[in-house]
């Protein structure tokens, strides 16, 4: 039995993971970390990783090294520094992405080599949990990483003597945590996949069709994660401190340095108590600042940013082309998608029926921080058996890419739960081959007419018109007039599938009334419609065609 | 929860009680995620004992719909001017915000993707950690400039006096460049239309009704265009609050000033457009040929009125003289047949009378006989009408037989019951 587990590698944090004995474990560092700051630092001749190496940007930022991940197999040209303004500048070496380190000597360390010491750290902390060497890891990227990149990653892995068991999209792996906590059977349902990291916001749409995921569609924002919250506070507070002292606590790096870190600690404080203390030492000019802050203080402060999280998920959803209702879940992924804000915004936003899963809607949900590590620790788990060539071969093209259905397809029933004309057996974007089959009742008198369609979504919108007010009630004081508000109708939207295309009939004679039917829908390998009915139990009448 | 199925329509019927209707809508391709548990006993499925050629290989990855395009390279390289780059962002009120991100073609059309992406561009080009030495004057235009134009409100108002945007009404333009020449203004104007999509100046062979909407529509325009990013500064100075309440007051009357002077602008130029359209031009000439050509069909109408009185009185002429001559005819035809009728009578009476003579007055010699016979065969021809006499003078005509002759004469002297004086 070989060792395995899964690594979350982000720009801002990574997390390791295991599986054994069914359950997930995300591996803590020397330091009590989880999450791990991606972060490498050289003082003197001592390197510092994690948390370790983060305190450092505060006294020797030049020799820090952050947010790297997004170099990985790419040009200088075509790296996004912003990131490392505040840590060592990446430079132009000769094309490729390099820092110059100035610790003990001048050191010059690619991005290969930067990535290298990270995930040793890494497979570390993990054998040093597990008790034993790591024999092979999945590590997710996130969806917009090439081809190349991805190669890049394996190979430097390889580097680290760390055997890439699989690299996997970093949407898919935190569904599939998602997904596999709590015994249930896979669903089929539409998710989005809302990852609000540090530096950048990324989102997927995926599609869950019998416990297979489709990704439908994705949007990223590079200028958008748990930073920009960040930036708020340190806007707010230095104009405290401006106010206070008449010093700028921003034009100095190191101050400023010094500010962000504790920034960065009271926006997460924020996210459990609804008020935080914040306290420097010598912040700037030598003076000490102390504060505290209310979690309304800080949502009223960082509103604009909040709406861009918000709109980040509206306009991924508006691209698929679906609406809201089409939604039957938000996964929140990332350390960002902790703030109570974020996710409380989305459930107004959405319609009751979409679930947002995210610590402050659901308490059982999973650390949205660990998601993706979890999900890669148990995809490594289920493939750790297998021969390299197998799980390559597994992933190519003639394996993955299949035909999935544009349109559900189901059976036209009377009396749905809703107005719809038809009970959807196979759902849009279903891979294919598939089969499925759904139970349905024989009607009360007559043979049973069982009538193949194809479904196309409506949504229906029923107004609830406010209830009036009571004119004739008294008024209590002059000031009621004033203060009621205006209620509106409210308007109800809800999604059914009516009739679309009619793809076959079966007739069922002598059924009995009331009788339960099975209805069976499979689609062959060649696209062929093989449709069955049967009544369950009873004398057992079933018919059978295929669809032409 | 029960999903009942419908009853069989009665009378229904198929072989082996199964209907096709039709397939399904053809499949898309797409890749399924290779993780899962479910995913491994598909793959475990479709590997099972197989493998590929390298056609099916190819084909696999044919025409698949690929969720995450990886950015494809704009095909617009929009080179950044000098003046451009040593912009200060401190001015940024008279930065080309657009320029500042590459996209001054694009403007007011780019979505929020495409300035994302402008914006994503630009740093990987300008960030001034990757230009080490260089002024970060650029890097903060670019900044602001994303700045604004991803924040609705702000864009709103830097859109709204783009004045690189506009598109000035052509001065010199004729009937055949006039859409070339106007349409581009009008679509320039429509970015402020809260109404969208706003119609289209269309073509040459535009009908009437859509060339007078497509006016009307900009004529009653609802534009959100506002004239805040004009605004003089207001002092942050909560020292001098007259100060900065007078300089409010002043940014609010000019921005009204400016709204009443932007809808006259606007009615102006369609004033101007429509003065010069060639389609109006067009449908006033054929409105003009077509009252003219109502006209003459009205009058055509009088004309053939008259045409058609004078024509019926002619007519009517014409029957009229036909009508004479024709009754002129049958009086004359009557007057001949008279005459004839006359004749015949004379030659009768002649044939009556002569055959007395004929027969020698049945041998009578006396004048008195003989003058009876005569005044008895005067009273019988007096007696017969014309019918009559022509029957006797046919029994009479050419008989020699005395007694024959005097049968005749005695039959009709009873049946008249003449005073016969012979032929008692
Ligand atoms: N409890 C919390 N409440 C709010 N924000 C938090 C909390 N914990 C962590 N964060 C924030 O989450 C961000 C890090 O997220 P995560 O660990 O998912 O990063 P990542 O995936 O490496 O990000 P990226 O690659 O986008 O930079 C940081 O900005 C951090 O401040």
């Amino acid at each position: 039995m070989s060792t395995v587990i899964g690594i979350a590698f982000g720009n801002t944090t990574s997390s390791i993971a295991v599986e054994k004995d069914g359950k997930v474990e995300v591996i803590a560092n020397q330091d009590g970390d989880r999450a791990i700051p991606s972060t490498l630092s050289y003082v003197n001749t001592d390197e510092y990783h994690g948390a370790q190496a983060k305190a450092q940007l505060v006294r020797h930022a030049n020799n820090t090294i952050t947010n790297f991940r997004d170099f990985i197999g790419k040009p200088f040209e075509n790296i996004d520094v912003s990131n490392c303004h505040a840590s060592a500048h990446p430079f132009n070496n000769d094309g490729e992405v390099a820092f110059k380190i100035t610790a003990n000597s001048e050191e010059i360390l690619s991005v290969e080599e930067v990535v290298k010491r990270h995930l040793i750290k890494l497979i570390d902390s993990a054998s040093d949990y597990i008790g034993k060497p790591i024999d092979g890891a999945v590590i997710a990227v996130p969806t917009d990483f090439t081809e190349a990149e991805r190669k890049a990653l394996v190979s430097i892995a390889e580097k680290a003597n760390l055997k890439v068991l699989q690299v996997i999209n970093e949407p898919t792996a935190a569904l599939l945590a998602h997904a596999s906590a709590g015994n249930h059977l896979p669903q089929d349902k539409i998710t989005v996949v809302a990852d609000f990291g540090g530096s950048r916001s990324d989102g997927a749409v995926i599609a869950s069709r019998g416990g297979m995921f489709t990704v439908l569609a994705t949007s990223h924002d590079y200028t958008l994660g748990g930073s920009n919250l960040d930036e708020v506070l340190i806007d707010f507070f230095a104009k405290e401190f401006q106010k206070k002292f008449n010093t700028d606590a921003k034009s100095e790096p190191r101050s400023l340095a010094k500010l962000r870190a504790e920034c960065e600690q009271t926006k997460k404080t924020l996210s459990n108590s609804t008020s935080s203390t914040i306290a420097i030492e010598s912040m700037a000019g030598g003076y000490d600042f102390h504060s505290t802050i209310n979690r309304l203080r800080f949502e009223v402060a960082s509103r604009s940013v909040f709406e861009k999280f918000t709109s980040f998920v509206e306009a991924l959803v508006k691209k698929t082309g679906f609406d809201f209702l089409d939604i039957d879940e938000i996964l929140l992924v990332g350390g960002t998608s902790q703030t109570p804000k974020i996710a409380n915004a989305l459930v107004n936003l959405f319609p009751e029926s979409t679930k947002v899963v995210a610590p402050v809607t659901d308490t059982k949900a999973i650390n949205p921080n660990e998601l993706i590590a979890r999900g890669c620790a148990l995809q490594a788990s289920l493939i750790s058996s297998f021969e390299q060539e197998q799980i390559d071969e597994s992933i190519e093209p003639v394996v993955t890419v299949a035909p999935h259905l544009t349109k559900s397809i189901g059976v036209q029933i009377t009396n749905g739960t809703d107005k719809s004309d038809i009970l959807t057996i196979l759902e849009h974007d279903t891979a294919l081959p598939i089969r499925k089959s759904k139970i349905v009742v024989a009607p009360q008198a007559g043979d049973a007419l069982v009538a193949i369609f194809e479904g196309e979504p409506e949504i229906v919108v029923t107004r609830i018109e406010a209830p009036k007010k009571d004119e004739s009630a008294p008024a209590d004081d002059e000031e009621s007039d004033w203060s009621e508000e205006e209620e509106d109708d409210e308007e109800i939207r809800e999604k059914i599938v009516k009739a679309g295309k009619k793809l076959a009939e079966i007739g069922l004679e002598g059924v009995a009334p009331g009788a339960k039917i099975e209805v069976i829908l499979n689609i062959t390998k060649d696209l062929k419609l093989q449709v069955s009915a049967r009544e369950i139990g009873g004398n057992g009448v079933a018919v059978r065609g295929v669809v032409a | 929860m029960s999903d009942t199925l419908p009853q069989l329509p009665s009378g229904w019927t198929a072989p082996e009680a199964f209907a096709s209707f039709g397939s399904f809508t053809a499949p898309n391709k797409r890749a399924v995620e290779p993780v899962g548990p479910a995913f491994l006993a598909h793959a475990r499925r479709t590997l099972h004992g197989r493998t590929w050629s390298e056609d099916e290989k190819i084909q696999a990855q044919e025409n698949v719909i690929v969720a995450d395009v990886v950015e494809e390279e704009s095909e617009d390289e929009e080179g950044e001017s000098e003046e451009l780059l040593n912009h200060s962002a401190r001015d940024w009120k008279t930065l080309d915000l657009y320029g500042a991100l590459g996209l001054k073609r694009h403007r007011w059309r780019a979505d929020e993707d495409k300035i994302r992406k402008a914006h994503r561009k630009s740093v990987l080009k300008h960030h001034p950690d990757k230009k080490a030495g260089q002024q970060d004057g650029f890097f903060k235009c670019i900044q602001k400039a994303f700045e604004i134009l991803m924040d609705p409100t702000k864009r709103k108002q830097f859109d709204s006096v783009d004045s690189r945007a506009d598109v000035l009404p052509p001065t010199k333009f004729n009937a055949d460049n006039f859409i070339e020449l106007w349409g581009p203004v009008f679509e320039a104007e429509g970015r402020f239309s809260r109404v969208q999509p706003v119609p289209k100046i269309g073509t040459m062979e535009s009908p009437k009704e859509e060339v007078n909407k497509f006016y009307s529509f900009f004529y009653a325009l609802d534009s959100w265009r506002t004239f805040e990013f004009l605004d003089e500064d207001v002092p942050d100075d909560t020292s001098n609050r007259d100060n900065k309440r007078y300089i409010e007051k002043k940014n609010f009357a000019a921005r009204k000033k400016r709204k009443t002077e932007e809808l006259a602008r606007l009615r102006k130029l369609i004033d101007t457009a429509i003065a010069s359209d060639p389609r109006i031009k067009l449908f006033k000439e054929n409105e003009k040929a077509a009252k003219e050509k109502a006209k003459w069909d009205r009058e055509a109408d009088t004309r053939k009125a008259a045409e058609d009185a004078k024509k019926a009185a002619e007519e009517a002429a014409a029957a009229k003289e036909a009508e004479e001559k024709a009754a002129k005819e049958a009086k004359e035809g009557a007057k001949k047949n008279k005459e004839a009728a006359k004749n015949a009578k004379k030659k009768n009476k002649r044939t009556i009378r002569g055959s007395v003579k004929d027969v020698g007055y049945f041998g009578e010699s006396s004048a008195a006989q003989i003058d009876a016979i005569l005044s008895d065969v005067d009273a019988l021809i007096e007696k017969f009408d014309d019918l009559e006499l022509s029957e006797v003078a046919g029994k009479l005509a050419g008989v020699t037989d005395a007694s024959t002759v005097k049968s005749v004469f005695t039959e009709s002297a009873t049946k008249h019951a003449i005073p016969a004086k012979f032929f008692a």
